[in-house]
Parts: structure tokens; C-alpha cells; sequence
């Protein structure tokens, strides 16, 4: 079985407990934090591992290259400790369970992900795709499981997921372009953090948007629009592809307008803490979100992931704000009429 | 035989009167499991007076009579089982009157659940009355005559409670006004305060007269409505989960689903939780109530609300809910029947648990559904199989083990609902004797030749 990475003398020469210091939902000063983490790692019981919502966020907080969030993750697998009701966790299991009914485009050697999230599908028309499509790969055969981390389940993962490899692997290409982060997450940071290898290069679809749209930059036509930005927790696993986002504003002359929950700040959608904690948490953090979305002055919220945009999409709505894919507002930037942005 | 379909030209026009083998055939069966027993004539009447010269005519010449909405008890509750005439109501479908702001209407007996659905629909949008899940076609009268339950039978008691008056054709022939109707023209009441005689009919299925017209209540009907899901791994909880759901009084509709497939619903029990309101205030008040009444469970890891999809929201929101006919069709070849006995809500566990033991015996495709009614007195546990009709031995198993579900319902404290014939019999076999008899007399009393529905609610 495959074993977490996790180096714990760089843990030990830790300066600043930044897991737990900057987690937005747990209060931590910098000698506890540390403390708490060494007692984790060595198995020892933490309130921590009991009261982690599991945002993701301490995985992008650590710039040691320590893996906090799948550590804990671990120790509370290992403990039996339940983060999500058991159906919740047994319907998600049962979700991501293969049944041979995939879906495979005209597979050449760079190729779409759309994971399991059939929405995907659809908003990957015109012409930012037509260099790739109908190159792609669709199915529970390709899910990357990764959220079974939000539900201290790592078995799942850990059987699924060097099958998903192999899956994809057989497929013979060389370059997948993934549309959801979970996906792209899986074999950038989980897979390696358990030392699964990965024969095939992945790609964020920011970074391939961004190259499509430099290479169309003559059919650009900025938006000027005020945005604000749904940061999804899984995109915390990778944090790198963050960048890309306001490249992307300023390439298709989009306004990424400063707000108080961006960036390493982000604020979950809400979506995961209903399933696991009930109203108040999901109620307070959609509450805290919108408000600061609505005091920006923005006219769109620009959502990356479908499970955000389901849960904040007529929340936005109200607030006056038009919520968007932010495939969909690069398709407006070159002209296109994509079904979301009508 | 001749005779009597000229004679039944006579009173309707003869476009409305068959005895051919291709109407009979149709007539003889519903889309259930009984076995199927074909009419002697059908006749589909226009008027309270066409009715009242059938029943006469049925009664001199001692010929027994079915009257039938749109057929779809799939307990065989309108087949003939003796022959004779089945009355089809269909062509007296008009809604006679809405009081808007005593808030019921008056259709007549063949009136669909649909027709009444549009009607309020696009001439009283803040009115609507308790719709039932059956397919539009099914008749108001027929849907409050089974004790049927629709939308609002959470928050109001069976369909059948909110009747607010009625006209029936006696078995004599004889027009009789049930109600404050009784006396004026306003369908305020089905009885209070005086002596309720609605209980003379409903739920007799046409076996002591027929409906020819239906005062039903109607109800605000709010500008929003929302849909959540909450899920637990076991039966055990779910009680307990109502219980307390059911003690916010802030939901509109709870109905429970548990089905092996597809996967993702697998091993768990779904309780939807329909509520509505006015404004986003209202709504998020409501939510957060419901919620915060299963924090406990959801503390406990024992459930939790899950994400309820947009595509899924769409199809749970529909008035009535379709999704039961794409279960129906699961087996592929058409077939879908329930159990669905009426007990108290603490017998979830028992009947789910009976719901899978039978599944494993039988050998057959189910789906539990349980609708709460009247905040918690009592839910209708449906104990549903799917079946291929052209599968002999499956549909063999299906009646065997819809048998088996009553038999067990009836035994842990359960009532049928609308019982087959030979629940009806196993019922009254198990009732109080004295409340059997005085059943006995109320049907001799009303109907002596015995010419109504003959069958239903016999055998004593």
C-alpha cells in the first residue's frame, strides 16, 4: 500500500507553524501550531484532527514542500475519526465507483479531462479547444478521486487512483489537459506525495487557456468587466496554477478587483461544510463570501469549479452579481456566445 | 344483452355506450397485477341526471356497476369483477366553482387532478390543492374516494381529509348532498359540525354510491419552493429524523426514498424535505430551521443533507413528480406495482428492512418511497417492485411478494391502503367484529341488491 511522503524533520525546523497559523477556521499562534503538528505526526491525539473542516489550504500554507493537509488526513483515518456523516461519505464512494460506462473522444497524443463532472463537456467549445477537441476522456475511469480527502478516506484514493493512471496511460497520450483542479491535483501533488508515478505530462486548463488566448490574441476584444473570483478548495493542492488566474483577467482586459477573501484568503464554497457540519458553518462562510463578492463592485463572479458554482451560483445572483465559468468569459473575450454567459 | 345497451343509448346517446370486445378488454383490467375481468357494457355519462337513470336502470335489472375515474389504483379497485357496467366519469370533468377566499372548489366526478392543477395554475396562481404523484389523468374524486395523498398531505392529512363536501348518486338512485353543501350553496365542510357522513363514501370505492361532484380544499401557494435532501446509512434513524422534522412544522412535503440503484443511492435513505415561502427571508428561515433540527445527527456522523443538483432539483420540483415512471421501467417491459400500507412512522425500520429481505427473496428491482402524513401520524410506505410484463415468472414473484409486504404491514400494526379484494377481505377478517358488522350494515343498508362494485368490502 502506498505511504505518505511526509518529511518530519522539515516539520521540526518549521520558523512559523504557517499550516495552522493561516488556517481561516482553526486559531493557531505559531508555537502551538507547531506544536500541534509534531504531536500529529507522531500519532498523538489533536484537537486539530478533530476540528479541521478540511479546506486544503494548509497544503498551499506550507511553502516547506510538507504535505500538512494529507498528513492529517492520515492520523484521522487512522484514528477512526469521521469528518463527514457515513452516508454522505458512502454516497461520494459510490459516485466515484467505475462501472465501465466512460466516454472517450478522438484520443490523440494531447487529450481533455473532463474527470466525472459531465458539465465540463459542455463548456469546452469553440475555438479556445478547437486545437484539441474532441480529444478527450470522460467517465468514473478517469475520476481522479481526490475527495475522498475531504472525507479522511484514503484507501479509496489509494486503490483507485494508480487504476485511473494506468486507465489513462493506456490511452496512450502524452499530455492531459485537466478541467478540474481535483484531477490535475491528483496527479500533481497526491500521486507524487505517495510516491505513485505519473506517465504522462499534466496540464491546468488555466495554463492551456492562457496559451489558446495568446495564440488568438488578435481575436480579443477586452471585456472590461469588474470580476470577482470563486477560489475552489481543491485548487489549494495546486497551488501553482493560481497564477494563471490573473494572467487570464488581464489577457482578455478583465478587472480582478481586490477583495478580502482571494488569493491565499479564499473563502470555501460552502458545498462541502453543508454535507459535513450543517448550516452555521456553510451559512457564516457564504455569508462572509458574498458580502465581501458583493462590496467589491464586481459584475461577475468567475467560478472554476462546477460543485462551487452549484452551491453559490443563485447566491451570486441575488447579490446582482452574473456567476460564470471562467471558460465561458474567456469564450466572450474572443467573440464567442458560450451558453452560460446569455 | 342488446337490450340493455339500447337501453343505455337511451339515457346517454349512443356515441357513449360500447359492448364491444375491444372496449370490454380495455375496461377489464388497470396497468396493475389483478387479474383482469371484463365489463358486460361501458358507458361514459354527461349529467348528475344520465347517472341517476343508470343506477336505476343497473338496479332494476340487477346488474352490477363500476364506477370508474381514470383507472389507475393498479389494485384493481374499478375491474369487474362480476361484469355488468363500468360507469366511466371522465366525460363530467368540470370545475364547477372556486371560492377564492374561502379557498375550495367544486369539480365535478371525472375532473382530473390535472385539469384542477392547470385551472388554479393559470386563474388562481396563489391557490393550489393537494396534488397527487399519480399521473395527471387520475380523477379528483377517485384520488379523495382511495385516501390518496398528494403535496400538502404532509402539513394536511390524506387527500381525503380535505374534502369539503360531496354529491353522490345512491345506490337507489337517489341524489344526496354531503356537507354544508347540504344546506346552502357554499363547500366550506364535508360535515362539521354536523354528523360527518362523508365516512359513508369515502374509501367504500364506489361500493355504496357514486361521486358525481367533490368540494376540495384549496391552499395558499407560495412564490418559492426548495428542495433539500438528508441521508442516513440506516433505517433505525429515520423516525427519529422525521420526529424532529416534522416538529419545525416548517416543511410543505417529507418523503423518504431508499433504492439499490442507481449505485450512488445505494445503502442509504433519503428524506426530501420540500418547503416554500414567500420571500428569500422566509425560505432561509425555514432552511435553517430544518436544518438545525438534525444538527444532532449530523454531530453524530449518523446524516447529513447532501448536494442536491440542479438537474435533480428540476425533476424532485415537478408537480407531479415523474420520476417514478423511469423507475417503473427499469426491468424494461413496462411493469410497476406497490404495496403500500399506511402505518405509524416508527415502522420504517420494519418495513424497510422486509422491503429488502423480499427483494433478495423474489428476486426482483425495488425502490422504497414513504410519504409522511399529517405531520407524523402515520406515513404510506410503498413497497415498489418493477417487473417485466412479459416475463411470466417474474410477475409471479412481484404478486407474491407485494402479498407478503401486506401481510407483513398488516401484522406489525399497518392498514392497507387501497386494499386488492383480497386485502379487503384479510382486513375485515382482522377488524374488530363489531366495527365489520356495522360496515356490513352500512353497505346493506345503502346498496341491498348489492349491485355496487360488488366485491369491495365484502365478505363478511
Amino acid at each position: 500500500m502506498y505511504q505518505l511522503k511526509f518529511d518530519e524533520k522539515r516539520c521540526l525546523a518549521c520558523p512559523d507553524g504557517a499550516c495552522l497559523v493561516q488556517c481561516q477556521y482553526l486559531k493557531y499562534e505559531a508555537d502551538p501550531a507547531r506544536k500541534e503538528m509534531v504531536k500529529i505526526f507522531r500519532g498523538e491525539d489533536s484537537p486539530v484532527l478533530q476540528d479541521c473542516v478540511t479546506c486544503y489550504a494548509c497544503e498551499e500554507y506550507c511553502k516547506r514542500g510538507n504535505h500538512p493537509f494529507y498528513l492529517i488526513n492520515e492520523r484521522r483515518e487512522n484514528k477512526g475519526i469521521l469528518t463527514a456523516p457515513r452516508a454522505i461519505t458512502r454516497q461520494w464512494i459510490h459516485i466515484g465507483e467505475p462501472k465501465g460506462k466512460y466516454e472517450l473522444g478522438r484520443i490523440g497524443k494531447i487529450a481533455l479531462s473532463f474527470g466525472f463532472m459531465p458539465q465540463l463537456k459542455e463548456i469546452t467549445k469553440g475555438r479556445l479547444f478547437d486545437d484539441v477537441m474532441p480529444s478527450y476522456f470522460f467517465g468514473q475511469e478517469f475520476f481522479c478521486n481526490v475527495v475522498y480527502i475531504h472525507f479522511a478516506n484514503t484507501k479509496v484514493f489509494k486503490e483507485r487512483l494508480p487504476v485511473v493512471i494506468e486507465n489513462i496511460h493506456k490511452l496512450g497520450v502524452e499530455e492531459v489537459v485537466f478541467l478540474h483542479d481535483e484531477c490535475y491535483a491528483a496527479f500533481t501533488s497526491l500521486a507524487p506525495a505517495y510516491g505513485m508515478e505519473v506517465p504522462f505530462k499534466s496540464v491546468h486548463y488555466f495554463e492551456y487557456l492562457y496559451n489558446r488566448l495568446t495564440a488568438l490574441k488578435d481575436l480579443i476584444r477586452p471585456l472590461n468587466v469588474k470580476v470577482v473570483y470563486q477560489r475552489p478548495c481543491s485548487n489549494r493542492l495546486c497551488g501553482d496554477s493560481h497564477l494563471f488566474v490573473r494572467k487570464i483577467m488581464d489577457r482578455i482586459g478583465a478587472t480582478l478587483v481586490q477583495r478580502t477573501y482571494q488569493d491565499e484568503t479564499a473563502l470555501c464554497c460552502g458545498s462541502i461544510f453543508r454535507a459535513m457540519y450543517g448550516y452555521d458553518l456553510m451559512a457564516d462562510v457564504q455569508g462572509r463570501n458574498l458580502e465581501d463578492m458583493a462590496q467589491s463592485g464586481a459584475e461577475y463572479c468567475i467560478f472554476n469549479c462546477h460543485g462551487c458554482m452549484n452551491a453559490l451560483s443563485p447566491l451570486v445572483a441575488a447579490r446582482g452579481m452574473t456567476p460564470l465559468h471562467l471558460i465561458d468569459l474567456c469564450r466572450m473575450a474572443i467573440g464567442e456566445t458560450p451558453e452560460g454567459g446569455r | 344483452m342488446e337490450s340493455i345497451v339500447q337501453a343505455l343509448a337511451g339515457i346517454v346517446g349512443k356515441p357513449y355506450v360500447s359492448a364491444s370486445a375491444e372496449e370490454r378488454y380495455f375496461y377489464g383490467r388497470d396497468p396493475g397485477l389483478m387479474p383482469a375481468h371484463a365489463p358486460d357494457y361501458v358507458v361514459l355519462p354527461r349529467s348528475v341526471e344520465e347517472i341517476q337513470a343508470i343506477v336505476r336502470l343497473a338496479g332494476r335489472e340487477k346488474i352490477p356497476l363500476v364506477p370508474m375515474g381514470a383507472g389507475m389504483s393498479l389494485s384493481g379497485l374499478v375491474i369487474p369483477q362480476r361484469g355488468g357496467i363500468v360507469l366511466d366519469m371522465k366525460r363530467m370533468d368540470g370545475i364547477l366553482k372556486v371560492n377564492e377566499a374561502a379557498r375550495y372548489a367544486v369539480v365535478e366526478g371525472g375532473t382530473s387532478t390535472g385539469k384542477l392543477h392547470a385551472h388554479l395554475n393559470r386563474y388562481y396562481p396563489r391557490l393550489r390543492f393537494s396534488t397527487p404523484d399519480s399521473p395527471a389523468a387520475a380523477t379528483v374524486a377517485a384520488n379523495v374516494m382511495i385516501h390518496g395523498q398528494g403535496r400538502l398531505t404532509q402539513q394536511q392529512g390524506f387527500n381525503s381529509d380535505m374534502v369539503s363536501g360531496l354529491e353522490v348518486v345512491l345506490p337507489s338512485g337517489e341524489l344526496c348532498r354531503i356537507g354544508s353543501c347540504a344546506l346552502s350553496d357554499d363547500w366550506f365542510s364535508k360535515g362539521p359540525p354536523l354528523p360527518d357522513l362523508s365516512g359513508l363514501f369515502l374509501g367504500w370505492f364506489g361500493a355504496t354510491g357514486i361521486l358525481t361532484k367533490v368540494g376540495i380544499k384549496l391552499y395558499p401557494r407560495k412564490k418559492m419552493r426548495d428542495v433539500e435532501i438528508f441521508i442516513t446509512d440506516s433505517p433505525d434513524f429515520v423516525p427519529g429524523i422525521l420526529y424532529e422534522l416534522t416538529h419545525t412544522e416548517m416543511a410543505e412535503d417529507i418523503n423518504i426514498f431508499a433504492q439499490p440503484l442507481p449505485l450512488i443511492f445505494s445503502g442509504n435513505h433519503h428524506i426530501v424535505i420540500y418547503f416554500t415561502g414567500d420571500s428569500a427571508e422566509e425560505m432561509e428561515f425555514k432552511k435553517r430551521t430544518l436544518f438545525h433540527a438534525l444538527d444532532g445527527f449530523i454531530k453524530s456522523k449518523d446524516g447529513g443533507f447532501m448536494t442536491v443538483g440542479e438537474g435533480m432539483k428540476k425533476t424532485l420540483l415537478d408537480m407531479p413528480q415523474r420520476s417514478a415512471t423511469t423507475f417503473a421501467d427499469v426491468t424494461k417491459g413496462g411493469g410497476f406495482e406497490y404495496s403500500g400500507p399506511i402505518v405509524p412512522i416508527d415502522r420504517y425500520p420494519q418495513c424497510s428492512r422486509k422491503l429488502d429481505e423480499l427483494a433478495v427473496k423474489y428476486d426482483l428491482k425495488y425502490h422504497a418511497t414513504a410519504r409522511i402524513i399529517d405531520k407524523g401520524h402515520a406515513m404510506m410506505f410503498a413497497f415498489s417492485f418493477t417487473f417485466n410484463r412479459a416475463d411470466a415468472d417474474m410477475l409471479n414473484r412481484t404478486r407474491m411478494a407485494l402479498s407478503e409486504a401486506s401481510e407483513y404491514a398488516l401484522s406489525i400494526g399497518g392498514l392497507f391502503w387501497k386494499p386488492t379484494l383480497d386485502e379487503q377481505r384479510i382486513a375485515l377478517e382482522k377488524m374488530d367484529p363489531q366495527t365489520a358488522r356495522l360496515m356490513k350494515r352500512i353497505k346493506e343498508e345503502l346498496d341491498p341488491q348489492g349491485i355496487m362494485n360488488p366485491g369491495n368490502w365484502e365478505g363478511i
